[in-house]
């Protein structure tokens, strides 16, 4: 047997340290504790360092500090957390730090609760902290891709220069399912922009400040191109059953293995309905959404909030099909029962 | 032999390349301002010790921001307050560099206030200098939080009152209060006698810092004359006759001739013993096959609750994993948080041929009740024709519904007897899998393995699963 | 080119780089440094050396916040041309 039964958060982890990253630094919220609590044990026994700061902004902050310097470095948190890392991410971005943030979504607003919502989507997607910057967001649905996309979300963020999100909820983040993990990779790349305390590297200067008014226009051009260049490569989606789907639900995340198992029901009722399910938030699969518009009649977007990832998929489909939408909050995740239920409905309104 | 010229120290840039302004020669600080004569120590002490090429500057939020205008080093500008933090960050992942922290009172002593007293108190080998002007100079000559008591500002128009704003922080003293700090000194810049001083203080935290040593910090009384709207040479007079009186100098903490030097050590693996390291190495290359069994318990969707302490979420967990033994496709979802504090918990499993959809259960095809409960809140949710195991020993109720199939185990009871309760949870497990024929016997004992952490547990639980596998196989519906 | 050795200390202050902030005249121990009456092209009295009697101590060194404003040659400065003046 070639794979380990794991938690996802622990598969973060590992997915982590594989990619090279061997510096963490975290502040404990559930439920993305076992992030900081795997770091704890495995970074230092592979000569990393994992280090628990006062908060999450000094978390970002140090995270700040590494990438700076050019290693791969991580932290993790949830909602509440997430807000306070806002300020750094936007130096981050800023600045084109290269870092990985894991944000395991809870109920909100507010200390909400515990349970997996995924209410973090504008804040997190949307940009969050101040300025003209986006981070690619990945939105792992299992505990495999937890550990792979962690993986892929180093690479983007060297590739790019850009601090990128893994969004999961504490479904994802808790459950546990059987993952295959890869060879590490150890071959973190010198940077050429990085400082790393030496004669050679002393030129360089990280900082997000640019006085000069068409200075910093060109700065924010700059990464506006960047995230043009994200959206043209970047797109990642999962798709069932589209190639002949009437109707479109779209969800991301733990939401998206639900859908799977609606329209399989779906379909073995007649109806056709299909399944995309974004991988990248950001970038966001509107190409695919535009086509799909083109011969879909209807699109769902289920969410596990007031709906927020429907706005995207709205802006995409500019009006040609109507978009609905079903959210639950709290916590609650919807069932299949539930879902093949409003589908249902979805079809006989039509009709 | 000491220099024979005192001019411009090398580590200052030579010109100011980074400045948007056309002069790139005179720094963008007000006539008078302490900031320069710190950098000119400053850059002076990396000349001598020749720690220039090793140096990152962290500039922080204030007149300062623009310190990367200026040191010939690695610059990493940071956000308001948070330069401990980044340089925690920077210098946790380059330990041999020489990692500056440069903060203003506003910057250390409101915003930054987390930030500086973790970094000392985790004892980051960095130098912090924190330049005390007693004012907001950036921002135009707003109160700080070192403001003394009626000093006016522009947001104390009628002078600092402690009733409404508290008292000057004291930084100095209250760093040195922490165990790990190994130097903190309060100086000031009025005279020669005290400039003189202020520069030997900020050339032993930076010493302390190549020789490994630890967390030094040297707080600068230092004139702000524009925010103090004073002419220069009075605002040195106001540090030295109002100024100290508030802010008492002198050595607050020195341990450095006590400790000793430490250096992290390096550590380089191989690949093998990286996966070894973090544990993604499975315990067992072998293949378990899969049984027979009757159609209706393919699939199932579990649900198993009881009490905290009863080993709810391992007996889940230990039949997720006999399912990844014999290539099912599994999940196991616990509850988690202040629920299972309260002392209930539970988790869902799902064992299945096909990709696991939601791994939430909320309609359990089968439930593993090992309290009362447990039982009372998810009998009602059982799908029809599902099976509920219940352990009798621990609920003196029983099942209500008759459309579906039940197991009632005395799991508790046969623990005790095997002479330890813990395995009641074992006992259930393989009492479901002897019931159903869903697994092997073997694949069961094979999960302990990982399930149980403590080895000399490792025969009784065996026993558990042989003596649960015979009372489920033995009420096995023909 | 030919060395010359500083027979006694001595001290520039390079006019377009002071900021007339007075500190260094008021350091001095000897006061052999004043405010010059013109104004500098940044529009600051800067500071000059009388021409006699400085010591080469370095106080105004250290006590002046700007980092090339002053220059202090001591004793036995070994120098080519017309560095010292
Ligand atoms: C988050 C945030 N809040 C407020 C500011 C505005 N701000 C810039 S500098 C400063 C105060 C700096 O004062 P101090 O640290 O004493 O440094 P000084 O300017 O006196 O050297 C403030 C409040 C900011 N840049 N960022
Ligand atoms: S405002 Fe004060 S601290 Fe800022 S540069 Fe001017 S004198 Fe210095
Ligand atoms: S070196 Fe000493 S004596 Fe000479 S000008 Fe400077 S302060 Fe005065
Ligand atoms: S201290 Fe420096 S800036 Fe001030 S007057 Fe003297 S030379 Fe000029």
């Amino acid at each position: 047997m070639s794979k380990l039964l794991m938690k996802g958060n622990d598969a973060i982890v590992r997915g982590a340290i594989l990619a090279g990253c061997r510096i963490y630094f975290g502040y404990p919220i559930t439920p993305a504790s076992e992030i900081a609590e795997s770091a704890a044990r495995y970074m230092p026994r592979v000569g990393g360092t994992f280090l628990q700061a006062e908060s999450e902004i000094a978390s970002i902050n140090m995270v700040y500090g590494a990438a700076g310097g050019g290693v791969r470095v991580m932290t993790a948190s949830s909602g509440p957390g997430i807000s306070l890392k806002q300020e750094g991410i936007s130096y981050a971005a800023g600045s084109e730090l290269p870092c990985v943030i894991v944000d395991i979504m809870r109920g909100g607003p507010g200390l909400g609760n515990i349970a997996p919502e995924q209410s973090d989507y504008n804040q997190v997607v949307k940009g969050g902290g101040h300025g003209n910057f986006k981070c690619p967001v990945l939105a792992p649905n299992s505990v495999q891709e937890m550990s792979d996309l962690t993986q892929l979300a180093f690479e983007i963020a060297e590739k790019y220069r850009t601090p990128v999100y893994v969004l999961a909820d504490g479904y994802t983040g808790q459950m546990m399912e059987a993952v295959e993990f890869g060879e590490p990779f150890t071959n973190v790349p010198k940077q050429d922009w990085a400082v790393y305390g030496d004669a050679e590297s002393k030129h360089n200067l990280i900082s997000s400040i640019y006085l000069d008014p068409e200075e910093l226009e060109e700065h924010n051009r700059k990464l506006q191109q960047k995230y043009e260049n994200i959206k043209q490569n970047e797109v990642r989606v999962e798709e069932f059953m589209l190639d002949d789907a009437e109707y479109v639900v779209v969800g991301y995340g733990i939401v998206s293995r639900v859908l799977k198992t609606t329209v399989e029901r779906l379909r073995s009722q007649g109806l056709k309905f299909g399944l995309l399910r974004p991988i990248t938030l950001f970038p966001f699969p509107e190409k695919r959404i535009i086509e799909l518009a083109k011969m879909a009649k209807k699109f769902l977007a289920v969410e596990m909030s007031n709906g927020q990832m429907v706005e995207d998929i709205r802006l995409a489909v500019n009006g040609s099909r109507p978009v609905e939408f079903y959210g639950r909050m709290g916590g609650v995740v919807p069932t299949a029962a539930e879902l093949v239920e409003r589908c249902q409905n979805l079809v006989k309104k039509e009709n | 032999m000491a220099s024979k010229v005192l001019q411009k120290p090398a580590s200052f840039y030579d010109t100011y390349e980074r400045n948007p302004s056309t002069d790139k020669k005179m720094p963008h600080y007000c006539p008078g301002c302490g900031h320069g004569n710190v950098h000119k120590f400053i850059a002076e002490a990396l000349d001598n010790y020749e720690l220039a090429d090793r140096t990152i500057f962290i500039s922080p939020v204030g007149c300062s921001v623009f310190g990367y205008y200026y040191f010939d080093t690695g610059n990493i500008q940071a956000a308001h307050g948070r330069a401990p933090a980044v340089a925690t960050g920077i210098k946790r992942a380059h330990p041999h560099s020489i990692v500056i922290s440069y903060q203003g009172d506003g910057d250390l002593a409101a915003i930054g206030t987390a930030e500086i007293l973790h970094a000392a108190n985790r004892g980051e080998n960095i130098t912090v200098f924190f330049i005390n002007n007693a004012i907001y100079g950036m921002t135009g000559g707003q109160m700080a939080p070192t403001t003394l008591e009626t000093q006016k500002t522009t947001t104390t128009p009628t002078g600092r009152n402690a009733r409404n704003e508290g008292y000057p922080v004291k930084v100095a003293e209250l760093i040195s209060q922490l165990e790990a700090p190994v130097y903190v000194e309060r100086v000031a810049l009025f005279d020669n006698k005290h400039r003189s001083r202020a520069r030997m203080a900020v050339r032993k935290a930076i010493k302390n810092q190549a020789d490994h040593l630890g967390f030094s910090l040297v707080e600068i009384l230092s004139p702000c004359p524009s925010g103090w709207k004073m002419d220069p040479v009075d605002s040195l007079h106001w540090i030295k006759d109002v100024m100290m009186n508030q802010f008492p100098l002198g050595v607050y903490k020195d341990n450095t001739k006590e400790v000793e030097p430490y250096e992290a050590p390096k550590m380089q693996l191989s690949d093998e013993e990286i996966k070894q390291a973090i544990e993604i190495i499975p315990d067992t290359e072998k293949e378990f096959k899969k049984t027979e069994y009757a159609e209706r318990y393919a699939n199932p969707e579990i649900k198993v609750a009881g009490f905290g302490g009863q080993g709810v979420l391992l007996l889940g967990a230990a039949l997720a994993q006999a399912g990844l033994l014999e290539n099912y496709n599994v999940s196991w979802l616990p509850s988690y948080g202040p629920e299972m504090r309260g002392g209930t918990a539970n988790c869902h499993v799902n064992v299945r041929n096909i990709p696991v959809g939601s791994p939430v259960v909320n309609d359990p095809t089968v439930l593993i009740a090992l309290n009362r409960p447990s039982l009372e809140k998810f009998e009602p949710v059982v799908v029809k024709n599902g099976l509920i195991i219940y352990d009798t020993s621990l609920i003196d109720i029983e099942v209500q519904r008759d459309d579906v199939e039940v197991l009632a185990i005395p799991a508790t009871e046969m623990a005790d007897k095997l002479g330890n309760t813990r395995t009641a949870n074992m006992i259930a497990m393989a009492a479901f899998a002897g019931y159903t024929g869903i697994f092997n016997r073997e694949t069961l004992k094979e999960t302990l393995k990982t399930a149980i952490k403590r080895k000399k547990l490792l025969a009784i639980n065996e026993k558990a699963v042989d003596e649960g596998y015979e009372f489920g196989k033995s009420k096995r519906p023909s | 080119m030919q060395k010359k050795k500083l027979e006694k200390p001595f001290v520039k202050v390079v006019p377009e780089l002071c900021k007339g902030c007075g500190i260094c005249i008021e350091a001095c121990p000897p006061e052999v440094l004043k405010f010059h009456d013109k104004f500098n092209t940044k529009g600051y009295h800067f500071a000059y050396y009388l021409g006699d009697d400085c010591r080469g101590c370095g106080v105004c060194f250290y006590a002046c916040p700007e980092p090339e404003a002053i220059i202090v040659y001591k004793k036995g400065y070994e120098y080519e041309g017309e560095e010292v003046a």
